[in-house]
């Protein structure tokens, strides 16, 4: 697979093919990119300049919007709301999951459709809806307001993901591995963690980038059931609907940014899968 | 530990979670939708439900959008995911921008492709530099629901082909490189080693991505409501008005039941079509 | 293992820094007006800080804000301390769940007013917080066209229709603009703007032949509408887009134009139709829900939101009109001025014809709305016969009224008993 960037391989790539691919990549990243730089250049425009026909091409570099929202208190706090929240359904989401998309992979079990069923219904029944009986037991227990509390219910979120994406990670490394490291002398336990768990372990950022982002964006559940201890996206977003163009915009971005920074950081380990498959 | 009791150890976090957070609410909730005012059994209010005027309207569109938009979906991220398995410089980079909208929410999207749909904005600013119209066009009103139709599912095919596209990486990853270079010796091409080769050994994360991407295509909602105001309705939109405009729970309980079970349906039939084999081996 | 006890790492480190900002003793105010962010920003700076006791101002929409409210009442404990909402809102909950305030010693200056905060019940169950009420904004621009023989203070239907006709020959855009999008606020205009106007009535005359008349005229000033009027919820953003140049909406919702180029747009009085000028009050109150934490608290909140001063305050945050007896200053921002002359001119014009707001429909509120809605999507979006579908609608509404047994309000004739569809 590599003589895309030699083009001296056993048989080279026309020009003509290659042409197409490159300027194929580009079209898709341009693709991704241009809606996202439509959201800076209103971002960094004046009011006026947001309302305006045609719109222009080029930021104008007005810092307005930006500056009302750093004014906003309790924007930090949310912030760091936001951030733990998020951390901790990672977290939670990846070691409850994990374990159960390695069953699903490696073991047939009386159930163990039931067991898929359960998981794929928790994303198909809308959360809005479920949020007052979630409400009523969290006020009840005291988990009520709390970063943990409100981390709780977007891990339910984020569980079908991990444990999917785990499962099907799992499906794709030969159980022979597995099995020669058991007769190498290894326990069940010992193979797992010197065999699969170094080779699923990049892969398991999949996952975890799903339940940090599902987290960062859920809006409702943190509206409902955090009220001093709000999140960004609670703080923010769930007033952006109504807020004049121009705030909306910078709102958005304001959202968007911290997702994509968090993507960026840790798309190293989202690619150190190429070794595997390289190996 | 034998391997009898294993497999249940390892998934009783996840049924014990979910029974306290998700289970536990979904059955108060479910039980309203076969309540009546009264509190007696009755199925009047998915008769009512059903019997609504929109109905027929939001479960062909809420349909039609899926029909449209996951194949799409997943042909692109397939040959996104391919293409990018033949890279060797910048590949970090490309995958980095290809899977951006991943951290963008629906709200976020819906708001920036209106900016891009709206009569005065980016796409009619765009035609008019061109000097292709003379003044903006109204790309968004009832008159012309293809319009709106194709602006919903480019939005939608933006914001979500990059959960397909990352699945399908993590999945191609762990296709030994090997058998592509045996595949090479062989003189296969390119095409052939993809449908010999990429498509079979990524069954299991095709399956996957494929019943994440069809759930959360029923439950579609803010991106729709941004682009097609009140002209395209589908069926969460209606399940969120039933719930908050006419605080009808039980009504809102019955479509999201609905939802649920056309959900299940198409999950079932996406199981069956790409059976992973037991402890499937590569 | 790397990349796990990393994450572990991250995540104490985070939980570590993250010092809760625990609000003690503040009210918590539980609102579903002035949510723009600017709007909110102000409430917190302008008008809750002279609060004594300390307020957290939340602005939610309405689904958390119902949502949350009835998790409280249902788990008989709660952190709300006052409830900011429109009249609607507390119609639809049980008066069971608010604290009687009677005895507080406050009260709007409208009896009127007063006696819907009573939600049907001999004591005030919220007390009456600002008002507002619907007009019509347009682009200076657009002023051009105004039909030789009309008047912008006394306009008609025809007139209107006749002006948007005249701005879309010239511009070749229909330039007319409504706020028929998923949150703007359409229902109001047909219940007490139209029929009023045409009908003289909203509930018996629902599917009268002026009904009907009623219907064809929309249509007619539909013709010249923004066909994108149904991804319109906020006229404003129209309005400084140039996308309509004569508009409908809530006067708050109309505020951002106003005061972003005041020299630029007017605002007017809403047309007259042959039963004369129907026009239609919007009423927020504030109340306390039966969980509050801290009910005197509470209450202090509630009488501080009456004061005069709080009240003049508000209104310039929110455009939201003083409930009180106030003297009003002089240097009100360009959208109060505006706004206020329009409802004055409105509500002081020899044909005005005021309807109330929907009184005794409880938690059917949102579905008599529904009635109109869809009567507007059929009839206009559907090209539909109006007969028919009013025919069909009728069955909808009168089932809703004989449901709730809820009287006539004006201007329909009062009623024995439920509101009769006739």
């Amino acid at each position: 697979m590599s003589e895309t960037s030699s083009n001296n391989g056993a048989r080279p790539v026309g020009s003509g093919a290659k042409l197409v691919y490159v300027s194929s990549v580009v079209l898709l990243c341009a693709w991704v990119i241009v809606p996202i730089y439509f959201l800076l250049i209103n971002t960094l425009s004046s009011p006026e300049t947001v309302n305006s026909f045609p719109k222009s091409f080029f930021p104008e570099f007005d810092f307005g919007s930006l500056h009302f929202f750093a004014e906003f208190s309790g924007m930090i706090t949310a912030l760091k709301n936001s951030i733990t929240v998020a951390l901790l359904t990672m977290t939670m989401s990846i070691l409850i999951g994990a374990p159960a998309g390695y069953a699903l992979s490696r073991f047939d079990f009386v159930g163990k459709n039931l067991f898929r069923l359960l998981i794929l219904l928790t994303r198909a029944f809308p959360l809005p809806l479920l949020a007052l009986p979630l409400a009523v037991m969290f006020i009840q227990t005291g988990l009520d307001d709390t970063t943990f509390g409100l981390s709780l219910v977007h891990t339910t979120l984020a569980i079908p993901f991990s444990v999917l994406i785990t499962f099907s990670l799992f499906s794709g490394i030969p159980l022979e591995l597995e099995e020669a490291a058991w007769t190498l002398g290894c326990t069940r336990l010992s193979a797992f963690r010197k065999v699969v768990l170094p080779l699923i372990l990049p892969g398991i950022t999949a996952s975890a980038i799903f339940a940090f982002v599902i987290s960062w964006n859920e809006v409702f559940a943190a509206a409902v059931l955090t009220i001093e201890n709000r999140t960004l996206t609670a703080f923010l977003l769930q007033n952006l609907g109504t807020s004049p163009l121009h705030l909306k915009f910078a709102g958005g971005f304001i959202l968007v940014m911290p997702a994509l920074i968090f993507i960026f950081a840790v798309r190293k380990y989202l690619f150190a899968m190429w070794g595997i498959a390289n190996r | 530990m034998s391997s009898r009791i294993l497999p249940y150890f390892l998934i009783s976090p996840v049924v014990i979670f979910l029974l306290a957070f998700f289970i536990y609410p979904f059955v108060l909730v479910s039980q309203q939708a076969f309540q009546g005012d009264s509190g007696a059994w009755t199925l009047s209010n998915f008769q009512d439900v059903i019997s609504y005027w929109k109905f027929p309207i939001s479960l062909r569109n809420t349909l039609l959008l899926a029909v449209a938009v996951v194949p799409i979906q997943l042909s692109l991220a397939l040959l996104m995911a391919t293409m990018v398995s033949r890279m060797n410089k910048g590949r970090d980079l490309i995958l980095y921008v290809w899977t951006i909208p991943l951290g963008i929410s629906d709200l976020a999207a819906g708001i920036i492709w209106l900016a891009i749909f709206e009569q005065s904005g980016f796409l009619n600013s765009m035609l008019s530099g061109l000097g292709l119209i003379e003044r903006p066009m109204n790309l968004l009103s009832y008159q012309s629901p293809v319009i709106v139709f194709t602006a919903i599912a480019l939005a939608e095919i933006w914001r979500a082909t990059a959960i397909m596209l990352v699945i399908l990486v993590a999945g191609i990853g762990l296709i030994p490189k090997e058998y592509y270079e045996a595949a090479d010796v062989f003189g296969a091409s390119k095409w052939k080693q993809f449908i010999r080769i990429t498509f079979p050994l990524l069954r299991p994360s095709l399956q996957t991505a494929l019943v994440l991407r069809v759930i959360l295509a029923f439950e579609i909602f803010a991106v729709v409501a941004a682009l097609g105001g009140t002209l395209f309705p589908v069926l969460m939109g209606e399940t969120y008005a039933y719930q908050f405009d006419l605080l009808n729970s039980g009504a809102a309980a019955a479509i999201a039941l609905i939802i649920l079970g056309i959900s299940i349906a198409f999950t079932m039939v996406i199981l069956r079509v790409l059976r992973v084999p037991k402890g499937a081996s590569i | 293992m790397t990349v796990k006890s990393k994450l572990v790492t991250a995540v104490s480190a985070i939980a570590f820094t993250c010092t809760a900002y625990a609000a003690q003793g503040e009210v918590l105010f539980w609102s579903t007006q002035a949510k723009p962010v600017e709007e909110a920003q102000a409430m917190r700076e302008q008008v809750l800080a002279g609060f004594s006791g300390g307020v957290d101002y939340q602005p939610n929409d309405g689904g958390p804000w119902i949502t949350r409210l009835n998790a409280e009442l249902s788990a008989g404990s709660g952190s709300i301390g006052v409830l900011g909402a429109l009249h609607g809102d507390y119609a639809a909950m049980d008066p069971e769940n608010l604290v009687d305030l009677s005895d507080l010693g406050v009260a709007s200056a409208s009896d009127t007013f007063n006696n819907l905060a009573m939600l049907g019940t001999d004591t005030m169950q919220y007390i009456p917080w600002m008002q507002a009420s619907y007009i019509m904004a347009a682009n200076r621009e657009a002023l051009q066209y105004l039909p030789a023989d009309a008047d912008i203070n006394a306009l008609t239907y025809d007139q209107l229709i006749e002006w948007a006709a005249n701005v879309h020959e010239a511009t070749g855009e229909a330039k007319f603009g409504f706020p028929a999008g998923p949150d703007g606020l359409k229902h109001r205009f047909f219940q007490g703007y139209l029929y009023p106007s045409f009908t003289d009535g909203v509930v018996r005359t629902f599917a009268s032949d002026a009904a009907v008349n009623a219907w064809e005229t929309f249509a007619r000033l539909w013709e010249h509408t923004n066909p994108a009027s149904t991804n319109f919820s906020f006229m404003q953003e129209q309005l400084l887009s140039g996308d309509a140049w004569i508009v409908f909406d809530h006067t708050s919702r109309l505020a951002n134009a106003f005061n972003e180029r005041p020299d630029d747009f007017i605002a007017f009085p809403a047309p007259a139709g042959p039963t004369g000028r129907g026009f239609m009050p919007v009423l927020a109150g504030v109340a306390i829900p039966a969980t509050a934490p801290n009910i005197d608290e509470a209450r202090a909140l509630v009488s501080y939101m009456l004061e005069p001063e709080t009240q003049i305050a508000t209104l310039r945050t929110t455009n939201f009109f003083p409930v009180v007896d106030v003297e009003l200053p002089d240097d009100l921002p360009p959208s109060v001025q505006a706004a206020g002359n329009a409802i004055a001119a409105m509500s002081g014009s020899a044909d005005a014809n005021p309807g109330l707001l929907p009184a005794g429909l409880g938690d059917r509120g949102g579905d008599f709305n529904r009635v109109f809605v869809d009567s507007f999507e059929r009839i206009i979006l559907g090209g539909q016969d109006i007969r028919a579908v009013l025919d069909d609608q009728k069955t909808t509404l009168a089932a809703i009224m004989n449901d709730t047994g809820a009287p006539c309000w004006a201007p329909d004739a009062p009623s024995d008993g439920a509101c009769p569809v006739e």
